[in-house]
């Protein structure tokens, strides 16, 4: 979706300002809202994806207003509405009117030591790739409601296929219960005169990781 | 003051304070569980990793070739894995090539070996201009490259996650590992900045 989280390009946001001696979490509230999120993440109910397009989904004027862990906060409260983890009326109380996680599988410290040691890998066994290294490509023109992965201002541009990553969980299926479907991954090599013109820097370029549906062969060189 | 018990708490910590109270009674959440995370990722996790792989490349370059090769089992070898950090990939500066990475879309950072991003790493700023005018931020990071280096911008759109392997400073010949792992910025690990130049007359 053309969301306010899809930043790549835009203007007026100012310098980066990097805090010197930053701290990894600046007030309580982020660090349990940090670790609720995970928390809940693990007991299985959404995957990143649903995660990261519960983001997304947030209007852009909040989207843009809010700091990186008020926008994690907002969109857990969203997924655990949706997955029917709390209530609205629980949500507005803050009171329980059902005390147990049901059938769910809550895990303990040791579990989660477990999970976070050995991360979960999203590639899938290798698929029959369409594009190869080197060749032409280009990132087909489409606005999808959904979630993608495709940024705005990569499509209907041309670019290269500099690598193949291997074959991975398709986001935009896997976003909206459509299941893993794993497609080919590539890394495909966009300069910077081909995406912003003459604004922009001819001596740099950009590698965006795309995954096959987003491509459709470039058109001939004129 | 409003007179209340907590005249301090903004909206968010209430809010957040009262999910986090209904999640522990409904049985979702375990606050044991919540301890182990913030300890992991605040104190275990963190720069320090990575400052050690790019140690390691600059002294072995056996190493290196292992790291930009198949950099998962590389950085796997030294004990850091896992969530974030899945499939790894590494991009290595040199004199004609700069790396620099950015999400911009999300916050997706390579957790096992710099830990939790920075605000400014998922800041509007960075994830708007990186991909358009990357020598600009680098301005803004105080690094200025010569013309002629290509400056590549790595979007992490997918689940790699990347690890710039920064250009070893001059000076630090005969270096120590554990002395070269103290000039890794995190900066420099996502090509935001350089390593640090070793101090005048500090011990190799």
């Amino acid at each position: 979706m053309n969301g306010g989280h899809d930043l790549g390009g835009m203007h007026g946001f100012g310098p980066v300002a990097a805090e010197p001696d930053e701290p990894v979490f600046h007030h309580e509230w982020e660090r349990r809202a940090f670790a609720i999120t995970l928390a809940c993440g693990l007991l299985g109910r959404w995957n990143l994806d649903m995660a990261r397009h519960a983001r997304e989904r947030i209007p852009p004027p909040r989207y843009l207003g809010a700091s990186y862990y008020e926008i994690w906060f907002e969109a857990l409260l969203t997924l655990l509405v949706e997955q029917g983890l709390l209530s609205a009326d629980e949500l507005e109380t803050g009171r329980s009117a059902e005390a147990s996680a049901g059938e769910l599988r809550v895990p303990g410290p040791d579990a989660v030591r477990a999970i976070l040691e050995r991360g979960g890998s999203t590639r899938a066994d290798e698929a029959p790739a369409r594009f190869l290294v080197g060749e032409r490509v280009r990132v087909r023109n489409r606005h999808p409601l959904g979630h993608t992965r495709a940024p705005r201002y990569v499509r209907g541009r041309a670019g290269t296929i500099e690598g193949r990553h291997g074959t991975y969980v398709f986001p935009d299926a896997h976003a909206h219960g459509g299941g893993p479907r794993p497609q080919p991954l590539y890394s495909v090599r966009f300069d910077g005169i081909e995406l912003w013109g003459k604004d922009g820097d001819p001596g740099s370029a950009v590698y965006v990781d795309l995954w096959e549906g987003y491509l459709e062969p470039a058109p001939e060189q004129r | 003051m409003s007179g209340n018990d907590h005249p301090s708490l903004s909206d968010v910590e209430l809010r957040v304070r009262s999910l986090e109270s209904l999640l522990v009674e409904k049985g979702l959440v375990d606050p044991a569980v919540l301890d182990v995370l913030i300890d992991t990722y605040e104190t275990k996790v963190g720069p320090r990793n990575g400052a050690r792989v790019v140690a390691r490349a600059w002294t072995d370059p056996e190493y290196r070739e292992r790291l930009l090769v198949d950099a998962g089992a590389a950085i796997a070898s030294l004990g850091y894995r896992g969530r974030q950090g899945e499939d790894m990939r590494v991009l290595e500066n040199t004199e004609r090539i700069h790396n620099m990475v950015v999400c911009t879309l999300c916050s997706c950072y390579p957790w096992p070996v710099l830990g939790l991003p920075p605000v400014w790493y998922k800041s509007a700023p960075y994830r708007a201009r990186a991909v358009r005018d990357p020598r600009g931020v680098l301005a803004d990071f105080g690094v200025e490259l010569p013309v002629e280096t290509e400056v590549r911008v790595w979007d992490s759109t997918s689940e790699l996650r990347y690890l710039v392997l920064p250009r070893r400073p001059p000076g630090t010949e005969g270096m120590c590992e554990e002395a070269l792992a103290s000039l890794v910025t995190r900066d420099s690990m996502i090509g935001a900045g350089l390593a640090r130049a070793p101090e005048p007359g500090s011990p190799a």
